[in-house]
């Protein structure tokens, strides 16, 4: 084997920090919390042994590390941070503080269960409890998509002037090891660039304001710009997934379609449990039975009209969400609904849950989904 | 039947602290260099010390995209003999596949246990005394670096010379020459029982 293909075998979390590595934002603000931890604290390693030239603040709580994040990067730093679970909810206040002053900031997240009951293990509760705070949602399958997209989330969120969060499922995708290939560090730091900050708040010559009131003449003028701002960030995102294709090899874009072409029944979902899917689509394939999926990436912003060009000839669409919202639809379930309606498509869909508080799902339970076997809503 | 059949898969059973996940890693990492494909992961339950735990092992030649705990396994590691007391170590173990165990037992007596338990496995058994080799020439009972000699002899997932290289790699930097050497001569000692 030669080195430059440079494959790994990492846990997504070291997956993670490597592109952190490569990327060598100048600021961080870290505090730790399971299963995000093994992130900033294999980064913490780099920069104690010299490797990375980066700030890193050890703050007193998650509230604190979005604030300071917002401090920097209103100054002008490019700035990461990472979190999961309890950690996110207490940054729930000034997420949207991050994203009304259009701060360009990368957060990972180690996507977990939120208590009560206490439970540390992955699900996306924590993430689909602000998908409506302005923040790009851009979900990982693998360690080698967490890398990929760590890279393309950094240089989206600068390019849009939007934060991002690249999500990973807790312990499945944070804490286990699987290949990858990383680039050339030299490789990336050309595809980032530098920073260009609009108005940074250190160029003193010329002063700005951040964070100032806007009362009823001028707040919602800011939020439909944002709005305009966040659903323009589809094709930046697009074009930077295409660039970052050309040198690397692997593609992303807002969905991944599977299998999906000719299929009768669509799977809808996201995370590490696409890749068990995926295996199950094959072994149904090869039985004759025209199954296939589709993986959500990029969730926030949403893109229906794509979606319903790739669920188009499905007959059946199955949604598998690993979150509740209590009270109504889950959350995956909701966009397929949107999506179809305004699409002018009437068809069956189905919704299962599954994986709330890290309970694992295995191929014969997601088979059981696509032969109509699975009755019970949730997949225990 | 097992589902990737074309994907060699072990589970390994220990207790929390035995050095399991680092077992798994290391021939993971091994692996990786041989130009294989590979996944390794722990059962993600609570980490106690003592506690009975899981950890899981995938090896192919192509990209492995399933994340399911591994469920019918190749080869089964057990590096405490007390866990056949409470874990039902042949779990979808086939006639021909095989079991590989840190124990003073001799064959016939860990199959025994298996069955006293409720258990089947006709399959082949390795019974090694892992922690006593360790003992002698390390002079700290750790079966988890010794028994990876035994796997190997076992299973030739991976080459004996790219483990041991892999190990060195792994822990001189963080033991020292003098025991690493001695790790390395117990995981050559292992790989050489019968």
């Amino acid at each position: 084997m030669t080195k430059d293909i440079k494959k790994l075998a990492l846990t997504g979390g070291a997956a993670a920090a490597e592109a952190l590595k490569q990327i060598e934002p100048e600021v961080m603000p870290i505090y730790p919390i399971t299963p995000q931890t093994p992130i900033i604290e294999t980064y913490a390693k780099f920069q104690a042994d010299g490797e990375v030239d980066t700030e890193m603040i050890k703050v007193e709580s998650e509230h604190s590390a979005m604030s300071a994040a917002i401090g920097a990067s209103a100054a002008g730093a490019r700035v990461v941070t990472a979190t999961s679970s309890q950690g996110l909810a207490l940054m729930h206040e000034v997420l949207y503080i991050a994203s009304g002053t259009r701060l360009p900031i990368l957060m990972l997240i180690s996507a977990r269960a939120l208590g009560a009951p206490i439970n540390i293990h992955g699900d996306h509760s924590d993430v689909m409890g602000c998908r409506d705070s302005g923040w790009l949602q851009i979900f990982c399958e693998n360690a080698q998509e967490v890398y990929d997209k760590t890279i393309i989330g950094m240089k989206l969120a600068e390019k849009v002037n939007l934060p991002v969060m690249v999500i990973m499922d807790g312990f499945n995708t944070s804490h286990s090891v699987e290949n990858l290939e990383i680039l050339e560090t030299e490789m990336v730091k050309h595809f980032m660039g530098e920073r260009i900050a609009i108005a940074p708040l250190l160029d003193t010559a010329n002063p700005v304001s951040y964070g100032p009131v806007a009362l009823q003449n001028s707040y919602f003028e800011f939020k439909i710009d944002q709005e305009a701002a966040m659903l323009g960030a589809t094709a930046e995102y697009e074009k930077i997934a295409n660039e970052y294709e050309k040198i690397s090899g692997r593609h992303y874009g807002c969905f991944e379609s599977y299998q999906a072409e000719d299929a009768e029944r669509i799977m809808v979902l996201t995370g590490s449990a696409t890749g068990t899917a995926k295996v199950v689509v094959d072994k149904l394939r090869q039985r004759g039975e025209k199954v296939g999926l589709v993986k959500i990436e990029l969730f926030r912003p949403f893109m229906h009209v794509e979606l319903a060009t790739i669920l188009k000839n499905a007959k059946e669409i199955i949604v598998l969400d690993r979150a509740q919202s209590i009270g109504t639809n889950a959350p995956f379930h909701s966009e397929v609904i949107n999506t179809l309606y305004e699409a002018n498509e009437i068809k069956k869909v189905k919704s299962f849950i599954y994986g709330l508080g890290g309970r694992d799902i295995f191929q014969t339970q997601i088979e059981d989904v696509f032969m109509g076997k699975q009755k019970d809503k949730y997949i225990k | 039947m097992k589902y990737h059949k074309d994907i060699f898969e072990v589970i390994f059973f220990a207790r929390g602290g035995q050095g399991a996940k680092t077992a798994a890693e290391i021939i993971g990492q091994t692996a990786t260099l041989e130009g294989k494909f590979v996944q390794a992961f722990p059962s993600f339950g609570p980490e106690r010390s003592g506690a009975p735990t899981k950890t899981y092992l995938r090896i192919s030649d192509a990209p492995i995209r399933t994340h399911e705990p591994v469920v019918d396994p190749d080869v089964v590691l057990v590096l405490d003999d007390t866990l056949l007391g409470s874990q039902d170590v042949s779990n979808n173990l086939d006639k021909k596949e095989a079991l590989i165990i840190n124990t003073q037992l001799d064959e016939h007596e860990v199959r025994a246990q298996i069955v006293e338990h409720g258990g089947k496995f006709e399959g082949r058994i390795y019974p090694i005394d892992a922690s006593g080799i360790s003992l002698s020439i390390i002079g700290t009972p750790r079966p988890s670096t010794v028994i990876l000699g035994k796997f190997v002899q076992v299973t030739e997932a991976v080459n004996l010379e790219s483990l041991v290289a892999e190990f060195r790699h792994i822990f001189e930097a963080k033991v020292g020459k003098e025991i690493t050497d001695k790790n390395v001569a117990a995981i050559e000692k292992a790989y050489d029982t019968i």
